[in-house]
């Protein structure tokens, strides 16, 4: 028997889909965004100071996973081998031969070999050039764009379940729950989050997942106005009383029924949520308060375009990078929040109306 | 000076490809009436505005459309909007949401006066309150000052009206005026609107689906169906001999008949000085107003196989009192159900009776979830009160009960979204019955539906309780659907019992006036001696 029990895309979704596509800028916004975020999460494998592969000797070695002593190629002494150093480029040339990732520089590889005094403009050896520590600006801006985004997607993650908790919790239970919960959130907004980080920064290092924790504490917020505002219409819709009715715990009826019409008005909030996230972190990094020196991240970047009007590249480098990233974004909103827009697909998919069965009489 | 007012000439209506009304021609004279009849989703409306260029941009109407002499085809944007709201006025039907919340009462009556004869000021003013008198509001001078929150829905109708008659138009369109209005204030409504028509000389396009509304305010009346007219003619003529198959099945489609006699009295649901109490809320520093009270202590039983029938207005407290049953709105006073004492159960006890106790809701679109198909919708609760069952007695079951609401069993992997009306209210009754519950609450469940669809529905209703000896508390403003249902009726006025009694004794000869007033808008008197087995 066929009954469709399992969970198949509903009509509805489907529909949705099919308005996302039809937004060609919308649809080539998240193309274009997934091809660079998967670009970027093998960015070992295209921007690393250490070769992919070599073989010397006969011998296979993967520089890339295994850290091999200097002794192994000749050395003197016992520590990591330093690739780029030219007496060590020089025995692998002339005993074997090693593949290099297409940038030879990782987001940390000070660079020795520099012919002009950082930062140094672009030029065949820098694409975009080198900032005032003589890093590799284009190796940055690939690990940097990683951690905004794997940033950005724990920190929506996280404010989503806890945003959707307590706003589900406050909305559908209503009255006093509802009053001392929205009395408490109030109150909690009020912190200054800035000066929190500030203040932690005094007494910690904050490192990813420190600064993921303090901004997770307070980044829910936005979210539980919109989800208890759903929660509590949905509450007392006819399926919702119909649910009750039919003696559902509370719980079951707001897995089943009331989340998946409150995470509409979600849904179409998570891309600015997360467009939100990079912009705070790039603006904690900017003033200093956000990942450890040293990190990949574009707020540093356009802190050092700041510091070196002389080197445009930089800013320029931060500026485009940083534009196109949150562009991608908010294309990529718009259009979710189109096609989650009811007006929207009528107007787009036009169903033909369902065939009326005539009065049997 | 013509005597036809409005001429539509094979007027037809295609939004994209779909048509939706074709080739639709009539004709309204002046002073007369012409009913528009047909179901939900036949046209009406659509013809209406069509004729008047109201429709989006991606329909397109063809045919002749003439006003008197106004070639209405030929008309540029600017002619329209001097049309509009001057030569012809407009009813809607909901008047809930037709006035502006914004704005004071003189100030919408005013600008439709400003825009069409350059009245502003104190004449618009004195104008304004002219017209509330001639549509019979009471209290005109305070009135002009109301926001429309503050106005009932019979008020607000007038207003309507008074708006839409404020340029002494020749044509009124009113398009179901009283379906969202109570049966008592629709009556004074209706007699409203002809009068205004005779004293100003207009012709009135009446469109409604509801046939007892055309016998008695209608001169003629134009049957349609699926955007096709089926006839057109005299009201009386019409009535008496009906010329298509579908008008007699309109006709025909008021539901008959009676329940199964009782087997027994020995009652099963029993609510004791049962009261419910809304608080209300308190003002900074002032004491707490005394709460309002949706329903005045009162009791009821409901025996096994009985169906108790409650009848009243809007805001009488009747769905309220199902939820009190229900035990999903907080009440005072005892609920006995069988052996267990309703009131006092909670959490998880209460959730095991709730099986034993179903209700099916007015709104057949609002009360299944968009997202769950048909076959979760039903054995959701199945799956939660026998956690025991396997996947083949679920689908068993599931079957089962589409079968017994009569629905094929091939939409068990639909979604609701693609059914009609009258089908997802068999869904609602599949989702109810498949628990074998021993009551079913029915609140409202027919009042969302066509007649001939409401009609199906109530004799599935009594087919299953003559099968499986349900008893329900059937609630409905619908004396001829209460008539065809219930054993005893209970009429509710303010959340106080006005009378009760056995069904037909209370519909045949009410003893208050209250209840003569209901029956007497209904229509029902007619009814009740035309029907067989009184």
């Amino acid at each position: 028997m066929a009954l469709a029990f399992s969970s198949k895309l509903s009509p509805i979704a489907r529909r949705r889909l099919s308005v996302f596509r039809h937004n060609r800028r919308a649809w080539v916004s998240l193309w274009i965004f997934l091809a660079l975020f998967g670009l970027s999460l093998a960015a070992e494998l295209i921007a690393n100071d250490k070769p992919l592969v070599m073989r010397i000797d006969g011998a296979w070695y993967a520089p890339l996973l295994v850290d091999y002593p200097e002794t192994e190629f000749g050395g003197f002494l016992p520590t990591r081998t330093d690739y780029h150093d030219p007496f060590i480029q020089a025995r692998i040339d002339e005993r074997g031969w090693a593949l290099w990732p297409p940038i030879p520089f990782s987001y940390q590889t000070l660079d020795m070999q520099m012919m002009q005094p950082s930062p140094a403009p672009p030029d065949g050896r820098h694409w975009l050039g080198t900032d005032d520590q003589g890093r590799d600006v284009l190796a940055r801006v690939i690990y940097g764009f990683r951690l905004s985004v794997a940033f950005a997607l724990v920190l929506t993650a996280g404010s989503l379940v806890m945003g959707v908790f307590i706003g589900g919790v406050q909305g559908y239970f209503g009255g006093k729950t509802d009053l001392i919960g929205q009395r408490l959130t109030e109150i909690w907004s009020g912190l200054p989050v800035l000066f929190l980080l500030i203040i932690l920064a005094s007494f910690v290092q904050p490192g990813f997942w420190w600064l993921l924790g303090i901004m997770l504490l307070f980044s829910w917020l936005g979210l539980v106005d919109v989800v208890r505002a759903e929660f509590l219409r949905a509450r007392n819709l006819e399926y919702v009383r119909a649910a009750k009715a039919m003696g559902l715990t509370p719980r079951l009826i707001m897995w089943r029924h009331v989340l998946p019409n409150a995470m509409v008005a979600t849904l179409t909030f998570i891309p600015f949520l997360f467009t939100g996230a990079i912009t705070t972190l790039t603006a904690l990094d900017f003033l200093g308060f956000g990942l450890p020196p040293g990190s990949p991240s574009l707020g540093e970047l356009v802190a050092q375009g700041k510091n070196n009007l002389h080197a445009p590249w930089l800013g320029i480098t931060a500026f485009v990078s940083l534009s196109l990233m949150l562009s991608l974004l908010v294309f990529i909103g718009e259009g979710l929040r189109d096609a989650f827009d009811p007006r929207h697909i009528q107007y787009a998919a036009p169903s033909a109306p369902t065939p009326r069965t005539p009065p049997h009489a | 000076m013509p005597d036809t007012l409005l001429r539509l000439d094979e007027l037809s209506i295609a939004f994209d490809d779909a048509v939706v009304v074709d080739r639709l021609s009539l004709e309204i004279r002046r002073g007369e009436t012409l009913a528009l009849v047909g179901e939900s989703g036949s046209g009406k409306s659509v013809s209406a505005l069509g004729a008047m260029n109201l429709l989006p941009a991606n329909a397109r109407v063809e045919g002749g459309r003439w006003l008197g002499d106004t070639d209405l085809t030929r008309l540029k944007r600017r002619d329209w909007q001097a049309l509009r709201g001057a030569r012809v006025g407009f009813v809607f039907q909901e008047p809930m949401t037709s006035l502006n919340p914004l704005h004071t009462v003189a100030k919408q009556i005013g600008e439709t006066l400003r825009l069409h004869q350059g009245l502003s000021g104190k004449s618009a003013r004195a104008r304004a309150r002219e017209l509330l008198i001639q549509v019979k509001l009471p209290r005109p001078d305070e009135l002009l000052d109301a926001w429309p929150h503050q106005l009932s829905g019979g008020q607000r109708q007038r207003v309507m009206i008074a708006m839409a008659i404020a340029n002494d138009p020749e044509l009124l369109i009113a398009d179901e005026p009283t379906t969202a209005l109570d049966v008592t204030v629709q009556k004074e409504i209706l007699a409203l609107l002809a009068e205004l028509r005779d004293r100003h000389g207009m012709g009135m396009l009446f469109i409604t689906h509801d046939l007892n509304l055309v016998r008695r305010h209608a001169d003629r009346v134009c049957v349609l169906y699926e955007g096709r007219e089926q006839e057109t003619g005299p009201v009386e003529e019409v009535f008496r001999s009906p010329g298509s198959d579908y008008t007699r099945l309109l006709l025909d489609a008021e539901p008959r008949g009676r329940p199964v006699a009782l087997a027994t009295r020995q009652p099963l649901l029993e609510a004791d000085r049962l009261s419910v109490a809304f608080q209300r809320p308190r003002r900074l520093f002032a004491p707490r107003p005394a709460p309002f009270v949706a329903v005045q202590p009162l009791s009821l039983t409901l025996a096994r196989g009985e169906t108790l029938g409650i009848v009243g207005e809007s805001g009488s407290g009747k769905t309220t009192l199902a939820l009190a049953l229900l035990r999903l709105a907080t009440s005072e006073g005892e609920i006995r159900f069988g052996e267990a004492r309703l009131d006092r159960l909670t959490g998880n006890d209460l959730r095991q009776q709730r099986r034993r106790l179903q209700v099916v809701f007015q709104d057949p679109y609002g009360s299944l979830s968009p997202r769950l198909p048909v076959a979760e919708v039903i054995s959701e609760g199945l799956r939660f009160h026998y956690p025991e069952l396997d996947e083949a007695e679920v689908v068993r079951r599931v079957q089962a009960s589409l079968a017994e609401v009569g629905l094929p069993l091939d939409c068990a992997s639909r979604y609701p979204h693609e059914f009609s009306g009258g089908q997802r209210q068999r869904i609602a009754v599949a989702r109810a019955i498949i628990l074998e519950p021993e009551v079913v609450v029915l609140d409202e469940p027919t009042s969302a539906l066509d007649r001939t669809v409401q009609k199906q529905l109530v004799e599935l209703l009594r087919d299953l309780q003559r099968r499986r000896g349900l008893s329900y508390l059937f609630i409905s403003h619908d004396l001829a659907v209460i008539r065809a249902m219930a054993h005893r009726v209970m009429v509710l006025k303010e959340g106080e019992v006005v009378e009760q009694g056995d069904c037909l004794e209370v519909l045949g000869r009410p003893r208050t006036d209250y209840t003569r007033a209901l029956v007497e808008a209904a229509g029902l008197s007619a009814f009740v001696a035309a029907s067989p087995d009184t």
